[in-house]
């Protein structure tokens, strides 16, 4: 599969993650599957649930708060996103991936991305350096769950 | 009573394509016990080895998060729509594992 962002969507992505800077910044990607390409229509930003920490805690724990923030953990709020996905449903478009930002970092998954991943969807990873977009990379998952494959992004 | 289940995109592969199925149940652990013995290869997804739900796989039942309910034993009604909904979560840090 490959998937297929235009110029103002890309643009959208980047604007995000340099406004969220030096914090990550996520969202999420709906459009229509139609057998090897994902077609973006909307991106969509989310908000970083990591930034109320004590509900994002509740939700799903840091495992070592001194070393994991919101400068180098996202989280979406499930509620949010149930509503997001229900309001794509209505107009026939689906989820097919999210986006996300890491602050100078290199774009590529980190094990942590792995380890909350699901399988299909694309996860983008934007780097961001020094408050300015760089590399923007996207990953599929692998059925093993065991690392990510990455995908072609086609204009 | 059959209750409507809603599968999220990236686990429709293990139902068939299917977007939403009907399950005889009337808790919210009987409807997800029925919804894997149909579809067995979304157990993997759903639950850990202990066969525990993974932490980061929610479970909605209409709008409330079955986590501030009655968990697996909350019971339902025909009306009743629940959701699986993953969370997405994820950061950077050190490693980088790419293929
Ligand atoms: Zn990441």
């Amino acid at each position: 599969m490959a998937i297929q962002l235009n110029a103002q969507q890309l643009q959208s992505i980047r604007s995000h993650a340099e406004r969220e800077y030096p914090n990550e910044c996520c969202g999420v990607l709906l459009g229509r599957a139609d057998g090897a390409v994902k077609e973006v229509s909307e991106v969509v930003p989310l908000k970083n649930l990591r930034l109320d920490s004590a509900r994002a805690q509740e939700l799903l724990p840091l495992e070592d708060p001194g070393r994991e923030s919101e400068k180098n953990r996202f989280l979406i709020d499930p509620l949010e996103q149930m509503m997001v996905e229900k309001d794509a449903r209505s107009r026939e478009l689906d989820v097919l991936g999210y986006y996300h930002s890491h602050p100078d970092h290199p774009a590529r998954p980190s094990i942590y991305d792995r380890d909350h991943a699901w399988p299909w969807y694309s996860y983008i990873i934007l780097s961001v350096e020094r408050g300015k977009a760089a590399e923007m990379t996207s990953w599929v998952l692998s059925e093993d769950r065991a690392h990510f494959d990455p995908e072609l992004m086609k204009p | 009573m059959p209750v409507k289940v809603v599968i999220p995109t990236p686990l429709r592969q293990y139902t068939g394509k299917k977007d939403s199925v009907e399950i005889e149940a009337r808790t919210v652990g009987e409807a997800l016990a029925g919804l894997t013995s149909r579809y067995s290869d979304l157990r993997k997804h759903l639950y850990n080895e202990e066969g525990k739900l993974r932490s980061f796989v929610n479970v909605y039942v209409n709008d409330e998060d079955i986590r501030f309910l009655q968990r697996d034993q909350t019971p339902l009604t025909e009306t009743d729509v629940i959701s699986i909904v993953p969370s997405i979560a994820g950061g950077s840090m050190i490693r980088c594992i790419c293929s």
